[in-house]
């Protein structure tokens, strides 16, 4: 039987802030205000660029360092700012006592399971994508395991957080974390990728942000509300 | 041949912006230069034929043409050219506000997806389809309805997901083949496939469903789908035919491209299985619910879903002569559904109305239109002499010959139930009276000169396709079953 061993500096970084993200994650999928999961979300994307500093100086490839500049100054700074301008646009954090029957005009209250429910089913999911991205084996010197297993996990939670929620700000917060996850697979197995084409990646992102605000902006204007409660007349 | 495929990029995005940044009152303006760049694209194309039937071409490290690339630029280029001309008709109705954004997207549209195939490396590959989705969803959000505000923002969410998908599924092949190719490659894709006999199994095997789950939400294969009957019901009409014509077959190719990495590294076995999958399931559930349907174009967008499932279903045969009949379908395909939304287009401008309750007497009230419009039909059901009929001979035929007889019987059957309800709704809409009185009149020439430009079309892929596109598809049935 092989002696279990420590992890390396590296590795225990990649892990600890695979996990930190990963808890990160289930804040969000809790909480009832959209400028929280916008913190959240800049406190997740903050902990990518984190990372991406720790490889880099580990494995001496200095793109890294750029691309953490990149990454911070677009999802720490510029997609934040978006969202925090779009909310005080559109009332998204109005926390008005609901009458009976009434729909939500924000976000407060968008949850289609309660916050205990939605976060049990997180739990669920999150270990599922845990194990079955940890049974497949990939790993390498430059690639652990546990933080691959983690944003396998990450994925499945931002897809649950999409599903459980009721309001388009809320989605959209939803897939920019589900982005996050999948920069930190990157980052773990693909951290030699050029730096040209991460940067194309980032910037395709930011397209991405202004082409969701501009959607939930047309929404807004026409159902006066962030809800997509009323998003029934197309069934697919 | 560098300037035709650099012209290739630069003439529908340059196109674009023109018609974003022209002065107010300039829709007529718009529509011409999109025309010309339309056209321009095609020619562009056709150029390459000859050059990519023998040999591929590579520039400037990030562009790589080779025959599948072209096959899907002429299906792209052919539609974009047909739907430019037709918005000509289509947006005279339109103040010129609307007119100009609406050129303005749709050139850029076109470039995004003309651009996909030109894409020497799948993290390039992906950034283009992703530009797809955003470009796209805005024009499906154009018209300013609630249908339309509903239908663009499930088409956003639900794709750009499946595109995270894609996206894990493009890191682990660089995965892959770092092990093989060392850290600093650009995930070109020749040379991952030449790699393929030595590259890890499990990262590829989960790269490749990943990228067939992700990517198959822009091709609309079940149960990952939903979007697409919305989005293509509440788009403009030209964007309609552009999303079922070209969109999803440049999805598609996306999917191809995994499948010559994943053949080429696992043996064709598992991917040709989990396509046989994804594809019977898709064509089942197209062939029960084109009965039934009430819009003119959710019945179309179901029919695109049996179209690529028949893709689907045709490249895990394997057998080359189904590869053959995959490669003539994206084409015929097409030009035969770019036809179909078309005259439903004029039907919705004559009537007023998408439902099909009341489209009626189109043979009596659009003399042009109705009978192009159910010659659309008839070709999208495989009839003879068209181009899907052949195409689809020649994918049942390779089934069989490759000994999947249960996969080729399910495809036929499934094909004629199809065939059934496309026709029912298309016979009640052609040949009942009209309720009410209507002139016998077309909206637009406009509107009808690309449909018979696509009748011409499905005619000669069906009854004698030219030795260029057959030596160019014989080459690209090679370049996929190479993989294998």
């Amino acid at each position: 039987m092989d002696p279990v061993q420590a992890p390396g500096v590296y590795q225990g970084a990649a892990n600890v802030i695979a996990a930190v993200m990963l808890l990160i994650e289930f804040g969000m999928l809790r909480q009832a205000l959209a400028r929280d999961q916008v913190r959240l979300y800049m406190a997740q994307s903050a902990l990518i660029s984190v990372l991406a500093i720790v490889i880099a100086a580990d494995r001496n490839l200095p793109d890294l360092y750029a691309l953490a500049a990149l990454s911070a100054a677009l999802k720490v700074v510029a997609v934040p700012l978006v969202l925090r301008r779009l909310l005080a646009r559109t009332g998204g954090d109005e926390e008005e006592p609901l009458g009976a029957g009434e729909e939500p005009l924000g976000v407060a209250g968008s949850h289609t399971l309660s916050p205990a429910s939605a976060v049990l089913a997180g739990i669920v999911l999150a270990a599922f994508g845990f194990f079955c991205f940890g049974a497949m084996g990939i790993k390498g010197p430059a690639a652990p395991a546990t933080a691959l297993a983690i944003a396998g996990a990450m994925v499945l939670v931002a897809f649950g957080l999409m599903i459980v929620r009721r309001d388009v700000a809320s989605q959209a917060i939803g897939f920019f974390s589900l982005e996050n996850a999948i920069s930190l697979a990157a980052l773990v197995v693909a951290a030699g990728l050029p730096l040209i084409l991460e940067t194309a990646f980032l910037f395709d992102l930011l397209v991405a942000v202004v082409v969701f605000a501009m959607l939930i902006r047309t929404h807004h204007s026409r159902a006066e509300s962030l809800s997509t409660a009323d998003l029934t007349r197309l069934r697919g | 041949m560098i300037a035709v495929v650099l012209a290739l990029l630069i003439v529908p995005l340059a196109a674009g912006i023109t018609c974003a940044i022209r002065p107010a009152r300039s829709g007529k303006a718009a529509s011409a230069v999109t025309v010309a760049a339309g056209v321009a694209c095609f020619a562009l194309v056709l150029a390459l034929v000859p050059a990519t039937a023998h040999r591929d071409l590579s520039y400037l490290s990030y562009l790589r043409v080779d025959a599948v690339s072209v096959i899907f630029l002429l299906a792209t280029s052919f539609l974009y050219a047909a739907v430019a001309v037709y918005a000509v008709g289509y947006t005279k109705r339109h103040e010129e506000l609307y007119a100009r954004r609406f050129y303005a997207g749709l050139n850029l549209f076109a470039w995004s997806m003309l651009a996909a195939p030109l894409m020497s490396s799948l993290a390039l590959l992906w950034i283009a389809v992703e530009v797809t989705t955003i470009i796209s969803a805005l024009l499906v959000a154009i018209e300013d309805t609630d249908g339309a505000a509903e239908a663009a923002w499930k088409y956003v969410l639900i794709a750009s997901a499946g595109l995270s998908l894609a996206l894990l599924a493009t890191v682990l092949a660089y995965y892959a083949g770092s092990q093989v190719l060392g850290e600093h490659y650009n995930l070109a894709i020749a040379p991952l496939i030449q790699a393929g006999p030595h590259l890890p199994h499990t990262p590829i095997r989960l790269a490749f469903l990943l990228a067939l789950l992700g990517y198959g939400t822009k091709v609309g294969l079940f149960p990952v789908h939903t979007w697409l009957p919305d989005a293509h019901s509440e788009a403009p009409t030209p964007v309609s035919a552009l999303l079922s014509g070209s969109l999803l077959a440049v999805s598609f190719y996306a999917i191809l491209r995994f499948y010559q990495v994943a053949a080429a590294t696992l043996g064709s076995g598992f991917p040709r299985d989990a396509l046989l999958a994804f594809g019977v399931a898709s064509l089942l559930l197209a062939a029960l619910y084109v009965f039934g349907q009430r819009d003119i174009k959710r019945l179309l967008a179901y029919s695109s879903v049996e179209h690529m499932g028949i893709l689907a279903v045709g490249v895990s045969f394997g057998a080359p002569v189904a590869l053959a009949g995959v490669m003539l379908h994206v084409l015929a395909h097409a030009a035969a559904k770019g036809n179909a939304f078309m005259g439903a287009g004029v039907f919705t401008v004559k009537f007023g109305s998408k439902q099909i309750s009341v489209l009626r007497g189109g043979l009596n009230v659009l003399p042009w239109s109705g009978p192009l419009f159910l010659l659309a039909v008839f070709a999208l059901s495989a009839m003879p002499p068209s181009g899907i009929f052949r195409s689809e001979f020649q994918i049942v035929y390779g089934g069989l010959g490759s000994g999947n007889y249960a996969a080729a019987a399910i495809l036929v059957v499934l094909v004629t139930v199809a065939f059934f309800g496309l026709t029912a709704s298309a016979t009640r809409m052609l040949f009942t009276p009209a309720p009410r009185a209507l002139s016998r009149s077309e909206p637009s020439i406009w509107m009808v000169i690309p449909v018979v430009a696509g009748v011409a079309v499905l005619f000669i892929l069906g009854l004698h396709p030219p030795a260029e596109l057959t030596g160019l598809i014989y080459r690209a049935v090679a370049q996929l079953g190479a993989a294998r």
